[in-house]
């Protein structure tokens, strides 16, 4: 039994209006600024609101700081020890809960990644302050594993009480000489998303890592992956591909990250920006003070992985460099586009909704448009406007009260380490060539006209869009995985891709291409009801007569 | 604390109100909270958890939540239209000092509250005891709600603790064989391991409704099934309502199951039917089928208190030999029981609340086991020791059918006694030599 085509047609503002018409109207006001329908203007990109507070009681998919700066940021780091200065929960639920893949293979061959270790606050501690207890969770820390670096992580209570948890890093970091002991107050009540915990842990690892490491990096073409968190391999993927290249990846923020990865970072000589939205203004700061430039790359989608290595060998200006580029393109290619022939004539015409992040929302419409599927509603969970926009609407920001108490640290050109790679000529040369640097551009206009943005999209929101637009397949979290699917529409993750991967890369590129194939043409979605609920009446004969 | 065997209280508060029909859980806290709450219960039951929260942000965290709260429910109302909204804190609205009543007040009189729906409130501060604990905090604010009444209703409230949806679902059959009226809160079954049908119902047509449960007031008797999950909630209906209780261990293994269906007809007043007899047979039968592989055995355990203590008396019962037991939670007469369960064994145990896995870990390695069970962290204790591993307790976030499967009763006997005998065979016949490789075991 063939699925009959199915044709949907809606109306964006009728869309818009449906998903507002429930609200008590200061909601409503709130969320019609957050929900665009997409249209391209001559020059200029609507604004959207984005990065503002998540209003109480309507079911959001965000979480907290902590989880940006514990869970996103530092989970991934093998050989730092993680400890949790808070109430047991918060360790406990970022424990092996992201997919931080790690081979482990780092000079010391530690791996704390599977340990979860909190200082389990009591309600003594709540009243009479934690900071002793925390010592001694570091003591016991650098007893029992004699780590390289210990990162401590404030949760909301710590915040409130008033622990000093720099103080107490920084005393035990005197105290150990061999370990380096430093604090992220991460507090899950600051800034309205993951967005500021990202900020917060990548701030502390410039200032407390970056520029530490003694080891001299002397291979050729080195670069920093900035924003790529090695979800179902992601990372190990483009190694792969980078190693076959001959590019060095002197560290990757913060995938299968080491200490002395994250330490050895400004010995690097561009910095590739992956997820913009959790750390460009980490490839800026290192431009500041080390002279990196940077560039945005992404390796989400098999043309756009070409695309990016192609940018890479362009900015080392090396022949053998590109050639050899050119020829691990051409290798990994055929394997792809056989892949994509098999799916192709079975994903053509379908359409998607992605709801992630604060760059794969967008990204991840490069492999949907390599499958001929049209990203129909997309939004980002945690992202800002330049995100949606691109990156010139940052000057134009404003800086409300959650932003302001996320630290910006100033930084300069270090005295010692900084060393422009390029002469000003060769970058204005590189730029006329057409390779931007510090440039990227936002979700919107890669979006077809007419086709639904929304930030922070919430749960009633989603059930709606899914049922007015009726689209093929739903991106997005875990928490949005089954509600979705009970209305017969498959949902893919992709903040964990649902124990699959990689999806970075060629070989990523291949694993997704048979993942939307198994989930969009899939026949589960045919068994919803039982032959007697699709036929109710009885016909006058029984069929065996 | 390393690799705790617990987490924190709003959790259990949160499963506990998906327990009551058509109701929403609200966290009253940072919206982190929630977030990872949500996520563990989906990854666990593979179904929706819609949940809300109060999304604090600095200022809220500095001069109150009650704002916050109040245009929760408000919204929560407007949009998603529940029966009922259970409100739990956290340690961010604990220690700031949020009175949820006093916001509920405020609620009230501006109107947040439609006509005929319910706001009910726990207190669960994540710094004291733990998932468990939180668990009863809600159930003894649902049981806060019961009205007490002169004029008794023949049912017997039963408490059943945080067990899954699927046990819930046995606990009712048995009742019923037993011919007990129960009225059973909270009740999950149906909510978290619902049907696919092309419709999403954010409120299933289950759970214990809130009618129900202000009847539970009107019971002749309550059975709370496990002392730290379900006893307060059966002893607040005790002196509020009057209505007495019995505090029994959790009816996981035979001799629990036994004792549970023994109360069930004392109070119910009824005589238990030949076919719960004959399933209890076919439990001991397969008890001594399998008793040979079972025979001395060593076993290490980590999990909730209540599912420990009934573990461990079942593991006696077969004759295995439970060593090493852990729970996360605290409570003195933890260790007290299972010393006193595995006092027969001929060895002393190891035992410890308010224990880790890290701890768990060295134990074994110190003197090494032939089973685990525990939740699926233990993984990572199996690999590094190769032990056969059974998957039992919460979260279980990687193998699926505990939410279709009950462990409860004679029939969950089966289910475990199959699961254990399955990984200890499995690893004989991994490990086992060509020459004593056996097709008939």
């Amino acid at each position: 039994m063939g699925k009959a085509h199915k044709l949907v047609q809606w109306d964006p503002h009728n869309i818009k209006e449906k998903l507002l018409e429930k609200y008590p109207p200061k909601v409503a006001r709130k969320r019609a600024k957050q929900i665009m329908i997409n249209e391209a203007l001559e020059n200029t990109t609507p604004e959207i609101v984005a990065n503002v507070r998540t209003i109480p009681g309507i079911i959001t998919m965000r979480g907290c700081t902590y989880a940006g700066c514990k869970g996103v940021i530092m989970g991934p780091a093998s050989d730092i020890v993680n400890l949790v200065h808070g109430p047991i929960g918060c360790s406990f639920y970022a424990w092996l809960t992201r997919r931080n893949q790690t081979d482990g293979i780092n000079d010391t061959d530690a791996n704390f990644i599977n340990y979860c270790m909190s200082t389990d606050m009591q309600d003594s501690d709540i009243i009479f302050g934690g900071e002793k207890k925390l010592e001694a969770a570091i003591q016991e820390a650098y007893e029992l594993f004699h780590p390289k670096a210990i990162a401590v992580f404030a949760t909301c209570p710590v915040g409130l009480i008033g622990d000093d948890i720099h103080a107490v890093a920084k005393k035990m970091r005197e105290k150990f000489g061999d370990c380096n002991v430093f604090a992220f107050s991460c507090e899950g009540y600051k800034g309205v998303s993951q967005s500021a915990g990202h900020h917060i842990a990548n701030n502390q690892v410039f200032t407390h890592v970056v520029g530490r490491s003694e080891t001299e990096k002397t291979e050729k073409f080195k670069i920093n992956l900035l924003g790529e968190y090695n979800i179902g391999g992601d990372g190990f993927e483009i190694d792969r591909i980078f190693q076959k290249c001959g590019i060095t990846n002197i560290s990757t923020f913060s995938g299968n990250a080491t200490y002395d990865k994250f330490a050895s970072a400004n010995q690097a000589d561009l910095s590739c920006v992956m997820c913009h939205r959790s750390i460009n203004y980490v490839a800026d700061m290192l431009e500041t003070k080390y002279g990196i430039p940077w560039i945005k790359v992404n390796f989400i989608g098999a043309e756009a992985t070409a695309k990016s290595l192609r940018k890479i060998a362009q900015y080392f200006g090396d022949q053998e460099l590109t050639d050899r580029v050119e020829a691990v393109i051409d290798e990994e290619m055929p394997a792809v586009a056989s892949a994509l022939q098999e799916v192709l004539p079975r994903t053509q015409g379908k359409t998607a909704m992605i709801f992630v992040g604060g760059s794969r929302a967008h990204h991840y419409q490069e492999l949907f448009n390599e499958l001929g599927m049209k990203t129909i509603s997309a939004g980002y969970e945690f992202g800002h406007r330049d995100d949606y926009e691109g990156r010139e609407v940052i000057p134009t920001l404003k800086v409300d009260a959650d932003s302001r108490n996320i630290e910006e640290i100033k930084v300069e050109a270090d005295p010692f380490l900084y060393k422009p790679r390029k002469t000003p000529e060769e970058l204005v040369a590189l730029e006329e060539a057409g390779l931007e640097f510090k440039a990227y551009t936002g979700l919107n206009p890669d979006m077809a006209l007419n086709t639904l943005v929304v930030d922070d999209l919430n749960q009633y929101e989603a059930e709606k869009l899914v049922q007015l637009m009726k689209p093929d397949l739903f991106c997005a979290g875990i928490k949005e995985k089954y509600s979705i699917q009970k209305l017969g529409v498959p949902m893919k993750q992709l903040h964990s891709y649902d124990s699959g991967g990689p999806y970075a890369g060629f070989k990523g590129a291949v694993n997704f291409y048979q993942e939307i194939d198994r989930l969009v043409n899939s026949k589960i979605w045919s068994y919803m009801k039982a032959p007697w609920q699709e036929k109710p009446e009885l016909s006058a004969t029984y069929v065996w007569e | 604390m390393i690799n705790p065997a617990k987490t924190c209280q709003p959790i259990g508060a949160m499963y506990a109100a998906l327990g009551i029909k058509g109701c929403l859980p609200h966290s009253h806290g940072s919206q982190g909270c929630c977030a990872y709450h949500r996520s563990t219960l989906t990854r666990h039951y593979k179904e929706p958890i819609s949940a809300a929260t109060s999304s604090f942000t600095e200022g809220a965290s500095v001069f109150g939540g009650a704002a916050n709260l109040i245009q929760a429910i408000d919204n929560i109302f407007t949009v998603y239209q529940p029966e009922v909204i259970a409100v739990h804190t956290t340690c961010l609205s604990e220690t700031i000092g949020d009175d949820l009543p006093q916001i509920f007040d405020k609620a009230k009189k501006d109107k947040k509250v439609p006509a005929g729906k319910t706001v009910l409130g726990a207190p669960t501060p994540s710094y004291v005891g733990s998932h468990v604990t939180g668990f009863s905090n809600m159930v003894k604010a649902m049981a806060a709600l019961a009205e007490p009444s002169t004029k008794k209703n023949g049912k017997i409230n039963v408490i059943p603790g945080w067990v899954e949806p699927s046990d819930m679902e046995e606990i009712k059959r048995l009742a019923a064989m037993v011919g007990a009226r129960i009225n059973m809160f909270p009740d999950t079954s149906g909510v978290l391991n619902g049907p696919l049908t092309g419709e999403y119902k954010m409120f299933p047509d289950s759970g214990a409704s809130i009618d129900d449960i202000k009847n539970s007031g009107s019971s002749i008797g309550t059975l709370a099934l496990g002392e730290w999950c379900s006893a307060d909630a059966a002893r607040l209906l005790d002196t509020k309502c009057k209505v007495p209780c019995s505090i029994l261990d959790m009816p996981f293994g035979l001799q629990a199951t036994d004792r549970f269906i023994d109360a069930l007809r004392t109070v119910a007043g009824t005589s238990v039917p030949d076919e719960i007899a004959a399933e209890r047979g076919t439990l001991v039968d397969l008890i001594s089928d399998m008793h040979q592989y079972f025979y001395g055995k060593k076993v290490a355990l980590v999990g909730d208190p209540d599912q420990v203590i009934a573990m461990t008396e079942f593991l006696v019962a077969i004759d295995m030999r439970p060593v090493h037991i852990i729970t996360g939670t605290p409570g003195k007469k933890f260790e007290s029981r299972i010393k006193e369960i595995t006092k027969d064994m001929g060895r002393a145990v190891n035992v410890k609340a308010k224990g880790d896995m890290f701890l768990l870990h060295q134990w074994i390695k110190n003197e090494p086991v032939e089973l685990l069970i525990g939740n699926t962290y233990c993984k990572y204790i199996a690999r590094d020791e190769d032990l056969p591993f059974v998957r039992w307790g919460f979260p279980i976030l990687d193998r699926q059918g505990h939410q279709h499967f009950p462990t409860v009763g004679y029939k969950g006997g089966l289910r475990l006694l199959e699961k254990i005998l399955g990984v200890l065979l499995d690893r004989k016949d991994r490990d086992d030599p060509e020459e004593k490789f056996e097709l008939v075991l």
